[in-house]
């Protein structure tokens, strides 16, 4: 509720809370609340803004560490809703890492300027304090990356790390945390979440670990999981099956997800809406199987041509479909 | 933007400066640094005498000049000894292993064990002191951490694709150790010759102050350092100016690795 | 891995080699880690006692095949051939070298580590008695250095590139180029002379006064402890920003973790690795350099009977207190070994 008072609305007790509609059935959410605050209209604007999980507005990125200053990310403009599940592909150094590290606050170096707004609930964390930002990190927006191998502190036990965000943003006690990290550890399909638990990085294998960033990740049940490449350093097995698991939690557990990548085979299979960049610039956007049928841009075409011909055999014989 | 390498820049600026000290020590010196002058006990700052005279009435400064020499002759002999001796043991150890290399490396974790200026005692004490026994035994303490250094460079490059299609062209195993190999271990071979040079400067200054370096009445920094401990309160100047050149002699080298270092 | 390695002393230990061998031994494994630690303490201790075998050995070696008929040097070149032959027999002389260095490690271990020749006492009980000595400044300057190094390397990462980190790295540029000993000279000069804070060369023995005794010490063990801890606050720092450039650090901060949760929580124990294995080198160093620095400060300590006794060539004094450091500094590095297993879980073998 906590965004609703933000925006200057105070939400009716009613008997099914909006808390929990807003997990389950956003949209419903969003079509009580349109009803409820009909009246005035600026108020309306401001709700409809608000429901808007994620809004980045003409962002730029720059890089000052060279003799003349490097452009990542040139105006984007991102939306996503509650639940959604959105993809950005692109080549490297199309910005699309620099712009998923922005909006997960991880971008702090003194030699990158950052322009715009991200908004998300309402709240720019772009422009906002640290400590505020801090308070979101891990809590409502998690992420997570490219390198399972270095992503995970090797000499911290895999249950410490993942009980981290529920030990920063929650006040549950050890048992708690313990059967939380647990149970997410299982929700990521790791087979004997016990011994996982008691084992120290290197002992797993790099999808292994990449589901236990996974559960790290979903540890707090945020609103938006931002992965950045996550199934880029594994083979196409596993790549699938983190894949299925993205798709499986969000439908479970109505997390956002912005995934990134530059496999847009594998895009075609998770998401609902793509964007495309290239050289720091947003070049078309839209529904993924209106990109896939019609592409607006001679670069699209490219990468669609680009993807090779065996996954989409696999998937007309229905392995990975939608 | 490129950043000004400042380390390099006055590392090699001070042991240009120390080297063409130590050159110009070689083959001039103001007064002989061993010649004695009574009447010149505690002399201070003169013409004649730039740094003043110590308690025998010899010339501060020569003997300065003198004795950085001698101790850049120690340094220079102990890191030379060490450096060809642990390329040679390290390079064959690393390229071969086997038993010769875990029997080598056993030995040299034993005398590893020993803090270099402890062995080059025990070798003082066996074979007695002076200018050439402490390079020997310098050089000997030294030989086992660049051995080190040498083999795990030479392990790590020895299954590397280039010396694979090296052996494939049929280039012999000495030929690959030393024309192939070897030019990729120097960059941390470099920076590790010039620490150790340093701490062969250390040391070496350790064994004169302790007395079985350099034997009187050859000038060396340590001995100056010694002598001039008797008379700390009332000429302390006699102290400081050799240790000065010590810390100086250090300081250009540590500069100058640390540069590389980032250089590269 | 090579920024560090050349910090570390004399570039003579390549930390290179120590930290990847020993992670490449990190497969994987169980997680069954209380029946692996035992396995590996013990044969850590074995190959420990291994090296201490070795080591003794040579020394042992060199000693009585290098100087000369110890028989002779004992009786002086005036002695008849038949008192010379006579004293060989007594001594042991014409057994094989093997038995006769079993015969000294059994009772070196006993504690009878022979007869000094220039006193005609008893090793041990010329050591002992210092013993306590050394090993006091030792530790006294290794707690010095460990308290003072640790926070003022955080410190320089915490602010890296600020003023205070810059001449903070100066300094320490400076510091670490000045031999022990001359350090020792320059803190009698200004606090013994200038300062007069202590007196120099006015060592109290700790059998009159334990206070007054530890009181002197204190200047001595800066001395050693000033340049150690220059190098290892400067590998601290290096060794922290390295870490901080990794890809957890980054997870870290993704969890919603403020600077000094990331660099508490995370950062530090992983660069505190490195950090230890120097801190264990420099424990042997500060051995070997309180010989010089006892010196310096007129400390009648281990180092001021080893000088004495090679002026003397007095060699059972000598090859007693060599085993004893040797074995210090052994047992040492097998220590750090154990506390790197216990720090690093990724150490297997």
């Amino acid at each position: 509720m906590k965004w609703l008072e933000r925006s200057g609305i105070r939400a009716p007790k009613s008997p099914g809370s909006n808390e929990t509609l807003r997990k389950s059935h956003p949209t419903a959410l969003r079509l009580r609340q349109s009803t409820l605050c009909r009246t005035p209209r600026g108020l309306a604007d401001r709700i409809v803004r608000a429901v808007m999980l994620l809004e980045v507005k003409n962002l730029n990125i720059e890089f000052h560490d060279h003799d003349r200053p490097e452009r990542a990310v040139c105006g984007l403009n991102l939306r996503m809703e509650a639940g959604e599940i959105v993809g950005i592909v692109g080549e490297s150094g199309s910005g699309k890492s620099m712009s998923a590290l922005a909006i997960a606050g991880l971008l702090s170096r003194k030699d990158i300027t950052k322009q715009g707004e991200i908004l998300f609930e309402g709240k720019d964390i772009l422009n906002c304090s640290r400590s505020e930002l801090r308070k979101l990190q891990g809590d409502d927006i998690a992420m997570i990356f490219q390198e399972p191998e270095t992503s995970l502190n090797p000499l911290k036990k895999v249950g410490w790390q993942v009980e981290e965000a529920l030990r920063l943003h929650t006040d549950l006690t050890k048992e708690g945390r313990r059967a939380r990290a647990l149970e997410v550890l299982r929700k990521a399909e790791l087979q004997d979440a016990e011994k996982v638990y008691d084992s120290y990085p290197h002992h797993l294998s790099g999808g292994m670990r990449q589901r236990v960033m996974i559960a790290a990740a979903m540890a707090c049940r945020p609103k938006l999981l931002i992965a950045d490449e996550p199934t880029t350093a594994l083979d196409v097995t596993i790549q699938a099956q983190i894949v299925k698991l993205l798709k499986k939690i969000r439908e479970e557990q109505h997390t956002a997800v912005l995934f990134i990548s530059h496999d847009l085979s594998l895009i075609r299979q998770l998401c609902e809406r793509v964007l495309v960049m290239q050289a720091g610039h947003l070049i078309e956007e839209g529904a993924v199987e209106e990109v896939f049928r019609s592409p607006g841009q001679e670069y699209t075409k490219k990468l669609i041509g680009a993807i090779p011909e065996i996954p989409a055999a696999c998937e007309t014989r229905g392995k990975f479909e939608r | 933007m490129k950043k000004k390498n400042w380390n390099l820049l006055i590392g090699g600026l001070l042991s240009g400066i120390m080297l063409l000290f130590i050159v110009v020590g070689f083959f001039y010196t103001p007064c002989s640094p061993e010649a004695m002058d009574n009447a010149a006990k505690f002399a201070g700052v003169s013409a004649k005498h730039l740094m003043g005279c110590d308690h025998f009435g010899r010339d501060i400064f020569s003997r300065i000049l003198k004795g950085c020499g001698n101790t850049f002759i120690v340094a220079f002999g102990t890191v030379l000894i060490g450096t060809l001796c642990g390329i040679f043991l390290g390079a064959f150890t690393g390229y071969y292993g086997g038993v010769l290399d875990e029997i080598l490396m056993r030995v040299n974790d034993a005398v590893f064990a020993f803090p270099s200026i402890l062995l080059a005692l025990v070798f003082v004490s066996l074979f007695g002191g002076g200018k050439y026994n402490i390079i020997l035994a310098l050089g000997i303490a030294f030989v086992p951490s660049f051995a080190r250094i040498v083999r795990s460079e030479f392990i790590r490059c020895k299954n590397m694709d280039y010396v694979k299609s090296a052996r494939l062209m049929g280039a012999g195993d000495l030929r690959i150790m030393f024309v192939h190999i070897l030019p990729n271990v120097m960059p941390v071979l470099v920076s590790s010759v010039l620490i150790g040079f340093n701490n062969a400067v250390l040391a070496e200054a350790g064994m004169s102050y302790l007395g079985i370096g350099v034997q009187p009445p050859e000038a060396s920094l340590g001995r100056m350092l010694s002598e001039a401990q008797s008379y700390l309160f009332s000429k302390p100047s006699m102290a400081f100016l050799p240790g000065l050149m010590i810390v100086l002699l250090v300081l250009g080298f540590s500069l100058m690795s640390e540069g590389l270092k980032r250089e590269r | 891995m090579t920024e560090l390695c050349s910090v570390i002393r004399c570039g003579v230990i390549c930390e290179a080699d120590y930290t990847g061998s020993r992670i490449e031994h990190a497969d994987v494994c169980g997680t069954g880690m209380k029946g692996g630690d035992m396995k590996y303490i013990i044969k850590k201790l074995t190959t420990t006692a291994a090296t201490v075998l070795i080591v003794s050995f040579l020394v042992f070696l060199a000693f009585s095949v290098i100087p000369g008929d110890p028989a002779l040097s004992r009786l002086g070149t005036q002695a008849t051939p038949e008192a010379l032959s006579a004293l060989r027999e007594e001594m042991g002389l014409n057994r094989p070298l093997i038995v006769r260095y079993g015969d000294w490690l059994i009772s070196f271990v006993r504690g009878d580590m022979g007869e000094s020749y220039s006193y005609h006492m008893p090793v041990q009980s010329m050591i002992l008695e210092k013993i306590p000595i050394t090993l006091t400044l030792t530790v006294m300057s290794f707690l010095m250095m460990a308290l003072i190094s640790v926070p003022l390397g955080i410190y320089c990462a915490k602010h890296r590139d600020q003023f205070a980190d810059r001449f903070i790295y100066t300094l320490n540029q400076v510091i670490m180029a000045v031999p022990p000993f001359f350090m020792g000279l320059l803190i009698t000069w200004l606090f013994g002379l200038i300062f007069r804070l202590f007196t120099p060369g006015g060592y109290i023995s700790y059998t009159k006064s334990v206070s007054g005794f530890l009181y002197y010490l204190i200047f001595p063990a800066v001395a050693i402890a000033l340049p150690k801890c220059a190098m290892t606050a400067k590998l601290l720092r290096t060794s922290l920003l390295d870490e901080m450039k990794k890809d957890y650090v980054r997870t870290a901060y993704s969890r919603g973790n403020h600077t000094n949760g990331v660099l508490y929580r995370h950062v530090l124990k992983n660069a505190l690795i490195p950090v230890v294995t120097f801190m264990g080198m420099a424990l042997g160093d500060m051995l070997a350099g309180s010989i010089i620095v006892e010196q310096v400060f007129k400390i009648p300590g281990l180092g001021r009977i080893l000088l004495t006794s090679i002026s003397n060539r007095d060699y059972p004094v000598v090859q007693a207190v060599i085993v004893l450091i040797a074995a210090w500094v052994i047992a040492i590095n097998c220590l750090v070994d154990i506390i790197y297993k216990i720090v690093d879980p990724r150490i297997e073998e």
